[in-house]
This record gives structure tokens, C-alpha cells and sequence, in this order.
């Protein structure tokens, strides 16, 4: 009787112990793991890569993108670099992405965190161009436009608008990106002439906003409100007593 | 009988025990050490050829080598290989994976249950080489443990690893793992992964003997577990062994040379024994050979109806 119940509590003192200890090592454990996930945002993933969370949970880390990389673009990162322990990245102003059209980095991927739908090379969405406005060259008045021109979706992602400039009667010749077509492979920024390059690719969620779906754009064609300015369609009928509230009218009352 | 030598007890079928000495010529030390050859030369291999492939382009029949690393690789372009492991933890992280990694895992896996789990760990991984060096300084400056851990540490170790992958949403091991650390900065370049490894050779060396692969590895415990079906084993012939130990001096889980379990089963059959074959050379008196599981348990029968000490007593 003695024995058992001497059994019992050594048996549950070791329990307690093994559940302490395993519950010690599976905080700093996870800790590890939250402190390496988190250095993610900035880093620059091969094409195709998934979204954050679901890459970081695919990729196996074996490399493989990285050797089938023809231009030597992809590095695996090491332990102690800022971006998560051994998986893909690539530094656009020592190689960017050239998009290479049969993507031998997304074929060599055996898990799938480089999505293998993706099929055309253009749809890849590395990242986003984003130009420094203030060291820009062309933005400053001097006629540069190298970022336009070594684009692979030139006119698409990259296109140059004319503006006006007060102090003289040339105009000045300014890059815009545009997010929907650019694919974040860094060509740009490789090739942008100024010391610290003025047009650099991010992850898009770091700088892009978003509209909100509240916002209504009147004056564009798209707009469900403005229909009848299509050219070609017939004109909504104008109620013959106007709906909403006309309290402006009314003195301020209601 | 005969009688014992001075200063040696009588073993347990009575000849003397005499302990192993290492032969003077070089052949025949290469002799002793051809299992620790062979060993070096495939964790080497293994790693030339990723790193060849990686940084020279290494082809044959025009196409790469062995591209990737240790977690994911594929062989001439159409033999993929993954560690099933860290498969294991991606899938616990409710990833469904493609079919090729899934294959690879799988070819592994059935590799390694043919050949002996652990056959991984002394083969294969690279961090084999630091742990050996550890436990041969050990072995030279007779450094002693600073504490106790059980070796089954290792399976909870496992098991948290397990967890954490469904808790986390990442492959819990293989963001910290010190072999993925390794093998990667190896092939492709390194980082600060060093550390950990130099961790883990002092840990090895000034506070647990055979502190990492023998008590911690999660990766060693589940190629343990896979190992326990394995057919290649090391046989014991019980009637050769005179327990002089020195099986146990070399090896890397003296745990799993439990004479009397390995007089019952007539082979070392803990999934533990990472089939390494340090203990086959090193015997002096034969006892320990690399055989079949079949063939052992065949031999096991016919034997014991010619065992000596049953005759005697018949």
C-alpha cells in the first residue's frame, strides 16, 4: 500500500517535471521560431512564392531554386541573417530576377511553396517598384529614364508622363510604376545610376495602401453611379421629383 | 577449461578475456577502420556532390547531379529525395505538398528502413563527423559528464517537435535544426550556422558524452523509430563473447549493446544502433558481424541445437 502510493507520487512528480520541461523548451522553441518568421516582410522572394505564411510553412529549405537559378540571383539564407533560416531570397541591386519565361526556379521547387501554377512569367508578383521621388533624377528635371527602359514590361509596369516645369520650357520626364503589371524583379533597381539606387522593389505590403471599398470613383467610367456617361449609352431617366434628403435648401432644417 | 590468463577474468564461456589492440601495420589498421572509412567517405560524398552541383554544375548525361540538399534533393533529374521528417512536420503544419517531395520522402524512408533507420545518422549526416571528433577527444582526455540526461530525451524532444509544427504553422525542427544549418551552409554558403554546430561539438565534448546524437536529435530518435523493422543488423554470437567491453568503448549508444537482450534477439536490435559498425572491428573475439535480421533469426535456431553449453548439459 505504502509502495503504491510512494509510486504515485514519484510518478506524478515526474510527470510535472516532464511537463515543465518539455512546456520551458517548447516556449523558447517557439520563441525561436516567432523571432526568425518575423524578419520576413522585407525579404524578396523567387517567383511564384506563396503568400508569407503559407511559404514559410512550404518551403523545405533544400535549395534547389537556388541552383537552377541561371543568373546566380537566388541565395539561401544563412543562420543570423536578418531573412528566415535557410530559405530563398534574392538582392535585386546585386542580381535581380530576370525573368527567366520558362521559370526553372519555380520548376525545381518539390514542395510547391513556388505556386507550379504559375505559368507566365509576367503574372509574378516578387515585389513592387517604388520610386524615391526626392533623388530621382528624372524626378529632379535631368533626363535619365534608365528605369523605364530596361524594364521587361516596359510601358506596362514603367511608363514615362511629361510634366510641365516653371523654370524653363522643357518639359520634364517622369517615371510612374504601376502595380498591376510590375513583377518586382529588381532590373530597375539594378540599373538605377544614382549612388543608393532612388527606384527599389519591396514587398508590396509595406508600402502599398488600399482604397477601401466605401470610396466611389464618380468620375470614372467603371463606376456603377456614372453608367450613363458611357459613350453609346442611353441616359437614366431623371426622376421627376429628386430622391435623398435637399435639407441645404431648406434652411438647415430636416 | 582453460585456465585464465594473470589479471584477466575467465568470460562467460570460461576462454580469458583479452582486450582488442590495434594491429601495427597499416593494412591492417586500415582494416579495423573500414567501416569508419566507408562512413567518411559517403558523409563527404554525399556532400561533394550537392556542392559540386551547386557551385560547379557537376552533370552526367547532361543533367545535374544531385541538386538540393539533405532535406530535399533530386538524383540525374528524375530521382527526387526528401527528408521524410521534415515532410512530416510541414504536412503537421496542414501544408498539403507535391507530389515529388512526397515521393522523395517516401524513397527515403523505405531506403532507410531497408538499411537501419540511424544508418542516416552515421552515414549520412554531416554533424556525425563533429560528434565523432567530440567523442574520440573524450575518449583520448577522459572528460567527464556534467550531468545525467535520459536518452529517451530524445522522443520528447520528437514529439515537441511534432507539436510545435501543428502550434507554430512551420516546420518546428527545421527552422532551428543545427544539421539543416550545416549541411546547408556547406553547399551554399556560409552564415553563421558554424555556431550552432560548434555548439553542439562542445556540448559533446565538455558536458554530455554523446550529448546531441545520443540524447537530443529528434531527427536520430524518429530515424530510431524507423529503424526498428530495419533487416540490416549487427548479429551477436553470444558464444563468442567473453564481455570485455570494448564494444562499448567505441560505441556511440553503448546502451544498445545490452549483452543479455543481445543473447535473446542474437543481434543488437534497438532501433537506437545507428549500424555503424565501430563494434564489429574492435571486437577481439568476432562476436559482432553485420547480418540479415531473416538470417540472423534463422541462425538463431539451428544454432541453439549445437549451442555447446546444451550439449554439455545433454
Amino acid at each position: 500500500m505504502r509502495d503504491t502510493k510512494t509510486s504515485r507520487r514519484e510518478f506524478l512528480g515526474k510527470l510535472a517535471q516532464g511537463t515543465a520541461l518539455a512546456a520551458t523548451g517548447g516556449f523558447v522553441w517557439s520563441y525561436l521560431l516567432a523571432s526568425q518568421a518575423r524578419a520576413a516582410p522585407f525579404a524578396l522572394r523567387p517567383p511564384g512564392a506563396l503568400p508569407e505564411t503559407d511559404y514559410h510553412a512550404k518551403c523545405i529549405k533544400c535549395g534547389q531554386c537556388v541552383r537552377a537559378c541561371p543568373f546566380d540571383t537566388l541565395k539561401l539564407a544563412a543562420a543570423g541573417a536578418t531573412i528566415p533560416i535557410g530559405t530563398p531570397y534574392f538582392i535585386p541591386r546585386a542580381v535581380p530576377c530576370y525573368m527567366c519565361p520558362d521559370i526553372p526556379c519555380k520548376a525545381a521547387c518539390p514542395t510547391g511553396a513556388l505556386d507550379p501554377k504559375l505559368s507566365d512569367i509576367a503574372q509574378a508578383r516578387m515585389g513592387l517598384a517604388v520610386i524615391d521621388s526626392e533623388n530621382c533624377l528624372s524626378w529632379r528635371g535631368l533626363r535619365c529614364e534608365v528605369c523605364y527602359r530596361v524594364c521587361p514590361v516596359k510601358d506596362k509596369a514603367i511608363t514615362v508622363e511629361h510634366h510641365p516645369r516653371r523654370v524653363s520650357k522643357h518639359a520634364m520626364f517622369v517615371p510612374i510604376v504601376h502595380s498591376d503589371h510590375c513583377t518586382g524583379c529588381g532590373v530597375c533597381e539594378k540599373s538605377c545610376p544614382t549612388q543608393a539606387a532612388a527606384i527599389r522593389v519591396v514587398q508590396p505590403s509595406l508600402v502599398q495602401g488600399r482604397i477601401g471599398e466605401h470610396y466611389r470613383l464618380g468620375w470614372t467610367v467603371e463606376s456603377p453611379i456614372t453608367q450613363e456617361f458611357r459613350p453609346g449609352a442611353t441616359p437614366r431617366k431623371v426622376p421627376a421629383k429628386p430622391g435623398g434628403l435637399d435639407y441645404l435648401n431648406k434652411g438647415g432644417e430636416l | 577449461m582453460n585456465t585464465p590468463s594473470a589479471g584477466r577474468r575467465p568470460g562467460p564461456t570460461g576462454r580469458p578475456t583479452h582486450l582488442f589492440v590495434l594491429p601495427a601495420t597499416l593494412g591492417g589498421k586500415l582494416w579495423v577502420w573500414r567501416y569508419l572509412l566507408l562512413r567518411r567517405l559517403t558523409q563527404f560524398g554525399v556532400l561533394t556532390l550537392f556542392f559540386g552541383t551547386a557551385h560547379f554544375g557537376w552533370t552526367l548525361l547532361g543533367r545535374p547531379v544531385l541538386a538540393g540538399n539533405l532535406s530535399g534533393s533530386e538524383f540525374l533529374g528524375f530521382l527526387p529525395m526528401a527528408d521524410p521528417f521534415a515532410v512530416a512536420q510541414i504536412l503537421l503544419t496542414r501544408h498539403w505538398l507535391e507530389s515529388k517531395v512526397l515521393l522523395g520522402a517516401g524513397l527515403i524512408l523505405a531506403l532507410y528502413t531497408l538499411v537501419g533507420g540511424r544508418v542516416f545518422c552515421a552515414w549520412v549526416c554531416p554533424v556525425n563527423m563533429m560528434t565523432d571528433g567530440a567523442s574520440w577527444l573524450r575518449r583520448r582526455f577522459g572528460v567527464k559528464d556534467t550531468f545525467y540526461l535520459d536518452r529517451r530525451t530524445r522522443y520528447s524532444v520528437l514529439a515537441l517537435a511534432l507539436v510545435l509544427s501543428v502550434l507554430t504553422g512551420v516546420a518546428a525542427f527545421e527552422w532551428i535544426s543545427p544539421i539543416g544549418m550545416f549541411h546547408r551552409e556547406l553547399i551554399y554558403g556560409v552564415g553563421l550556422g558554424w555556431t550552432a554546430v560548434l555548439g553542439v561539438f562542445l556540448f559533446d565534448l565538455f558536458v554530455l558524452k554523446h550529448g546531441w546524437c545520443g540524447h537530443l536529435c529528434p531527427l536520430g530518435a524518429f530515424y530510431a523509430l524507423v529503424g526498428r523493422v530495419a533487416p540490416v543488423r549487427v548479429r551477436f554470437d553470444k558464444a563468442r563473447c567473453t564481455h570485455c567491453g570494448e564494444c562499448t568503448q567505441v560505441c556511440p549508444e553503448p546502451h544498445v549493446l545490452n549483452l543479455k537482450q543481445a543473447a535473446a534477439a542474437g543481434m543488437i536490435a534497438s532501433g537506437e544502433c545507428t549500424n555503424c559498425g565501430r563494434c564489429t572491428p574492435v571486437c577481439p573475439e568476432g562476436a559482432l558481424h553485420f547480418d540479415l535480421r531473416a538470417r540472423i533469426r534463422r541462425g538463431l535456431k539451428t544454432v541453439s541445437d549445437s549451442d555447446p553449453s546444451r550439449r554439455r548439459a545433454a
